[in-house]
């Protein structure tokens, strides 16, 4: 299931719903991203984000297809918000459960990975001087080619 | 829309340097997401980044697209800088 919303959300509540997902489940691994003070630039006093509705929806069911192609996947959750987001506010949580960790811990982290090379969102810096659309990192572009 | 143009959208970085968050185009038999860009940069100023150094991701209908794309009447063609989410 995928959410783009600008509310917050509850990891709590959303570990508990992948832990309902049935007796065939062994292991979840969840991941939740934050606001933080520095990226591009320092003093960072919050993000806005943007995306593209209906294309950013479609591109990730299509990473959670692929992650359940080649990992044993029960069920994946991925939330990600969008608007003004202030420092340590919770930007993005990927869930996943499976038989085991090692699929859990794969799934998780390539869905991460892939989604922020390819699902349509944009990330602008908000500082005392001014906004920064954020630049795409080779280094992040090298970890979601490693999947491939 | 209707049926014989084509939108354009524009997010982000793009969206904010040209003013603009939507265009209607006519459509033309053989038009290519590459001449789109192309016609555009010619409006100069903010407009010929389009052509430019920095990369330009192309959508067509929400999947991504290349600039040999073709584009017919009805479609939705998106350019937006390389994303980054998460």
């Amino acid at each position: 299931m995928i959410s783009i919303q600008k509310e917050d959300f509850d990891p709590a509540a959303e570990y508990q719903r992948l832990r309902n997902s049935g007796a065939g489940t062994g292991a979840i691994a969840t991941f939740t991203g934050l606001v933080r003070d520095s990226g591009d630039l320092s003093d960072v006093q919050g993000l806005y984000l943007e995306h593209y509705p209906g294309m950013t929806e479609q591109v990730i069911e299509g990473l959670i297809a692929e992650a359940s192609s080649r990992w044993d996947v029960r069920q994946a959750r991925v939330i990600h918000r969008v608007g003004r987001l202030p420092l340590q506010d919770q930007i993005v949580f990927v869930g996943v459960c499976s038989a085991h960790r090692s699929d859990a811990f794969a799934a998780c982290e390539f869905l991460m990975d892939a989604l922020k090379t390819s699902a349509p969102f944009w990330k602008k810096e908000v500082t005392a001087a001014g906004e920064h659309w954020v630049e795409q990192k080779t280094s992040d572009v090298a970890r979601s080619d490693a999947w491939k | 829309m209707t049926a014989d143009t084509i939108t354009i959208l524009f997010f982000a970085r793009l969206r904010e340097e040209l003013d603009t968050e939507r265009l209607t185009l006519p459509a033309q038999p053989g038009l290519t997401t590459g001449a789109i860009l192309a016609n555009l940069a010619e409006r100069g100023g903010a407009w010929a980044q389009l052509q430019g150094k920095q990369p330009v991701m192309i959508a067509v209908n929400q999947a991504m697209a290349k600039l040999s794309t073709e584009v017919r009447a009805g479609d939705e063609v998106a350019f937006f800088p390389p994303v980054t989410g998460g």
